[in-house]
């Protein structure tokens, strides 16, 4: 049993001041044993263990299975469900009314790599400060079962026959846009998912995570790509990943020498990446993208942190924003004076 | 009412002379950089104190295609649309024979010597230019050449017509912005072509320009500035866009204007942010992410950009969220006439989502209209939380029109129903992002960023209850949405009201919206003069007044005049006002602004039957 899954008390109280009920939204609608409600379970659990406060963080999503879960989680954080493919450009906007708050993005793969493949490439290429989930299960599950754009080709589904085309990798697709943090994860390795989204939340940029997260209505037969036991038998992750927050002092010691990566992020905090058999450098674009390559060829779901790269610019960046947030401002900070329109009159005679 | 009879343009007798009267075509090939020479004329006419108009009539083109830019001039202040030509200034080869079969007869001719020109018309009266002989000796490297041979026919225009060079070279100064160099080699060329005219020209029409006094007070500038400008004292914060034409260049003022204007006062930093987005979808998404975090947020588009635009507006329109939409109108369906103008999208605008929608929309008929709509659009928003769209059109957008000055808000902001940490401190009931507390319809909201325990709320397109909870309870989500309907329709008589104006004695009643404004006044007044004065009564905003009710039953016969196929408004009237008057739509559309002459035959004909 990993450690998120040990029943922690509700009275026990985080670095904020919180006790795990705080983290929690309404019960879950989805089908018993969705990959989505594990990925929430972590997503509580991460901002738990963070200390995040619930109104430090805004919730998007687009439509879909995927796209109902983040009333499932932090209900006491705002969030807004928008159109199916559209969540990037609601969640651009929404920053910026006050850019201290982090933002996550539920999206499912429907949602991101078929209707919404522009829009998430161009957020990608925008690198707003956003942990961009997708929650990958090959599928359409709230339309009953159609193929999406990441279903194999050659899957055989119920009533829709065999799949003829070949899928969108959404992690390659974030890697070619310039994704500035590129992660795959597998819903039943809840260890990795979680550390995966502590960091994410820590990064100054566009953060996808894609997720593997199992339809078990429509599309977990034995042995298609996007199913537990295709999971569980053929996972490889890259590293054993832990986060460290820029609070807590890292015990080096409890590492071998020459056994882990440390790699720094921007805001101080470390992610701890303990190699396993071969050593992954995360921080090379064309590694990431070639090793997602061979595991396509060689039916392994490799997961872990693929690439991060935390000097590119946010979309704050790009603008010269003060400190108080902008949906605070008042009117005589965002109205000229008198003396200015009589000046724009003069000019126009 | 002018007590001087007024001659119709069409009707003009150009034999006799005629003082500040004219329609002018400058006929020149896209691309070819005349702009600067056009609007230097323009704007010369107008501080010599004439009220003046320039269209620009342009292809969907960058290089190449022919391009009319007119000019109106008229003592009566009459600018609309003229569609018979006075004077014609020809400078492309490729429409000089049919630009010289549109001169009205006895009209004037401007050529560039280089084009032979047709022998067809015996009546008008002809002026060559040697326009590469002058503009070769302008002092200007020699890739500039091209554009200030446009300089040319300003310098014989001034000479023939009486244009004051002096006016004109301050007019030149101001424009360049004082580069001087900019500015000697442009009045270069006006001063040699002068120079040359009077040498060798004779005068032998009747046409001239004297100063006169009937531009006080006013200024000339484009809609699409003004609805920028009105935006940024709106305060708004948030801009997203993707580029069409007739809007573009709505969205360039704001970037252009906002890092001038708009920085904040102590910090000196951004209090907003463009953003150029991929496409309409994402830039209405991003702007009602941004309304909905709190911002004044905006975006601008036009033709195929407001279908794409339809999904969202409907979630926004659910979800509650305050959003200004300027939707600059061009010829559609489809890709249509893209840089012509019409008021073909008032009944998708209104209507402009899935299910029951119905939208708040305002229609500027001048361009300082467009600078007020701007600012209010955003306290509309707000007050109502539903998106406001404003229905500019091209014409009103990218043509130069003289408007009163600019008027500087008379209201402080209204932000509506927000409540911030202290403000959920104070309430009593149990607060809820739908729920009516106060029973005016509108519910209180809240944005991210709101610390208070209660603030936090998800709002989603989906049927929701009072507190934002998903529902799918027929009669929450029949109550809720009867709600927002009411609300948006509560607000008719709050929204800019119809302007009224009356005659003595009038015949019938004519009701219009937007930049049709200009053509009517005229011909109301033509036809006023033949024995038919009217009252009129201009649409300015959507859910309809109370007024136009009052106003359709108190005339006999009601005209609605506007520029599309089917008649939208008078349809609109007639779905929306329960009203036993009499209504005749009068509409057409064909890419020109409507025309007086267009309208005095279409209300005579009818009112002789």
């Amino acid at each position: 049993m990993t450690e998120s899954q040990k029943p922690t008390p509700a009275q026990q109280l985080n670095f904020a001041g919180l006790s795990r009920a705080d983290y929690r939204g309404a019960q879950s609608t989805l089908c018993q044993g969705c990959g989505h409600n594990s990925i929430a379970s972590q997503i509580i659990a991460a901002c738990y263990e963070l200390g995040l406060k619930p109104e430090q963080v805004v919730k998007y999503s687009g439509i879909g299975c995927s796209s109902k879960s983040p009333t499932y989680f932090l209900g006491r954080s705002f969030g807004f469900n928008g159109l199916h493919g559209r969540m990037p450009s609601l969640a651009l906007g929404g920053s910026f009314g006050d850019t201290s708050l982090k933002g996550i993005g539920i999206s499912g793969d429907g949602d991101t790599a078929s209707i919404g493949l522009g829009q998430f490439k161009h957020l990608v290429r925008r690198n707003l400060p956003l942990v961009y989930i997708v929650e990958n299960n090959g599928v359409y599950g709230l339309t009953k079962g159609q193929f999406s754009a990441t279903a194999e080709r050659g899957l055989k589904l119920k009533k829709q026959g065999t799949n003829p085309y070949l899928p969108v990798d959404i992690a390659m697709e974030a890697l070619i846009a310039n994704a500035s943090f590129v992660a795959r994860s597998f819903a039943g390795d809840p260890k990795q998912v979680k550390e995966l989204i502590k960091a994410a939340f820590s990064h100054k940029g566009i953060a996808v995570l894609d997720i593997i997260s199992p339809c078990v209505t429509f599309n977990n037969q034995e042995g298609t790509i996007h199913s537990y036991t295709f999971g569980k038998d053929h996972e490889d992750p890259l590293h054993e990943i832990s986060f460290v927050p820029a609070r807590d002092e890292i015990m080096v010691q409890d590492f071998e020498e020459g056994t882990v990566r440390e790699v720094e992020m921007h805001d101080g905090s470390t992610i701890i990446l303990k190699k396993l058999e071969a050593d992954y450098d995360p921080t090379d674009r064309w590694q990431a993208l070639r090793c997602l390559q061979e595991a396509q060829e060689k039916n392994w779901l490799v997961t872990g942190l693929l690439y991060f790269n935390p000097e590119p610019p946010s979309i704050y960046d790009l603008f010269n924003l003060p400190d108080e947030p902008l949906n605070r401002m008042k009117e005589e900070q965002l109205r000229p004076a008198k003396s200015v329109l009589t000046e724009i009159n003069k000019s126009l005679r | 009412m002018a007590q001087k009879k007024i001659v119709p343009y069409w009707k003009k007798d150009r034999k006799q002379s005629i003082v500040n009267e004219f329609a002018m075509a400058i006929a020149t090939i896209n691309g070819s950089g005349s702009a600067t020479a056009n609007n230097i004329l323009l704007r010369t006419l107008f501080r010599m104190g004439i009220p003046v108009s320039g269209k620009n009539i342009f292809p969907s083109n960058i290089q190449g295609l022919p391009t009319w830019y007119t000019i109106r001039a008229s003592a009566e202040g009459f600018v609309g649309r003229s569609e018979v030509d006075d004077i014609l200034v020809a400078m492309n080869p490729a429409s000089i024979v049919d630009d010289i079969r549109r001169l009205a007869p006895n009209g004037v001719l401007f050529y560039d010597d280089d084009i032979t020109i047709p022998t067809t018309r015996e009546d008008i009266c002809i002026y060559p230019m040697p326009v590469k002989k002058l503009s070769r000796s302008a002092d200007v490297a020699p890739a500039l050449r091209e554009y200030v041979a446009n300089m040319v026919y300003v310098g014989v225009l001034a000479v023939i017509l009486g244009i004051d060079l002096d006016i004109l070279k301050q007019t030149l100064t101001d424009h360049f912005h004082g580069n001087e160099k900019a500015v000697s080699s442009n009045y270069g060329v006006v001063t040699a072509a002068a120079e040359w005219a009077r040498a060798n020209l004779k005068k032998v029409d009747h046409f001239h320009v004297e100063k006169s006094d009937k531009t006080g007070g006013c200024i000339m500038t484009d809609g699409n500035a003004a609805g920028a400008l009105g935006s940024i004292f709106g305060g708004v914060q948030f801009v997203a866009w993707y580029p069409i034409t007739p809007a573009s260049s709505l969205a360039e003022g704001l970037n252009e204007n906002l890092p001038r204007l708009r920085l904040d006062p102590k910090t000196k930093k951004d209090t907003f942010a463009v953003v150029q987005a991929e496409d309409e979808l994402a830039a209405i998404g991003m702007a009602i992410g941004a309304g909905w975090s709190g911002l004044r947020a905006m975006t601008s588009t036009s033709g195929a950009g407001i279908s794409l635009m339809s999904e969202y507006a409907g979630l926004a329109y659910y979800t509650e969220v305050p959003l200004v939409v300027w939707n600059v109108q061009r010829v559609g369906p489809s890709t249509g006439l893209p840089t012509r103008t019409s008021q073909g999208d008032l009944t998708q605008a209104y209507f402009l989502s899935q299910g029951d929608t119905r939208f708040i929309i305002l229609i500027p008929g001048t361009v300082n209209e467009c600078f007020e709509f701007g600012w209010k659009a955003f306290d509309i928003a707000e007050r109502y939380q539903t998106p406001v769209i404003v229905l500019s059109d091209l014409d009103l957008g990218m043509n130069q029109w003289m408007t009163p000055e600019f008027v500087y808000p008379d209201k402080p902001f209204d932000r509506g129903k927000i409540l911030w940490e202290e403000d959920l401190e104070k309430i009593k009931e149990k607060w809820g992002r739908y729920k009516d507390l106060d029973g005016d319809l509108i519910p209180y909201r809240t944005v991210p960023g709101n610390k208070h325990p209660n603030a936090a709320y998800f709002a989603r397109g989906t049927g929701h209850d009072d507190y934002a909870n998903y529902s799918e309870d027929p009669e929450v989500w029949e109550a809720g949405l009867k709600r927002i309907s009411d609300k948006v329709l509560s607000s008719r008589d709050a929204l800019p009201t119809p302007i009224i104006d009356s005659m003595e004695g009038a015949k019938f009643g004519i009701i219009l919206m937007g930049s049709a404004e200009l053509a009517v006044e005229e011909a109301r007044a033509i036809l006023a003069q033949e024995g038919l004065p009217s009252d009129c009564l201009r649409v300015r905003a959507l859910p309809l007044s109370t007024a136009v009710k009052d106003f359709i039953q108190a005339h006999p016969r009601n005209y609605v005049i506007e520029l599309n196929q089917d008649g939208q408004l008078c349809q609109l009237i007639k779905l929306e006002l329960d009203c036993p008057g009499e209504l005749i739509s009068v509409a057409h559309v064909d890419g020109m602004p409507l025309s007086a002459r267009w309208i005095c035959e279409q209300l005579s004909a009818r009112e002789v039957n």
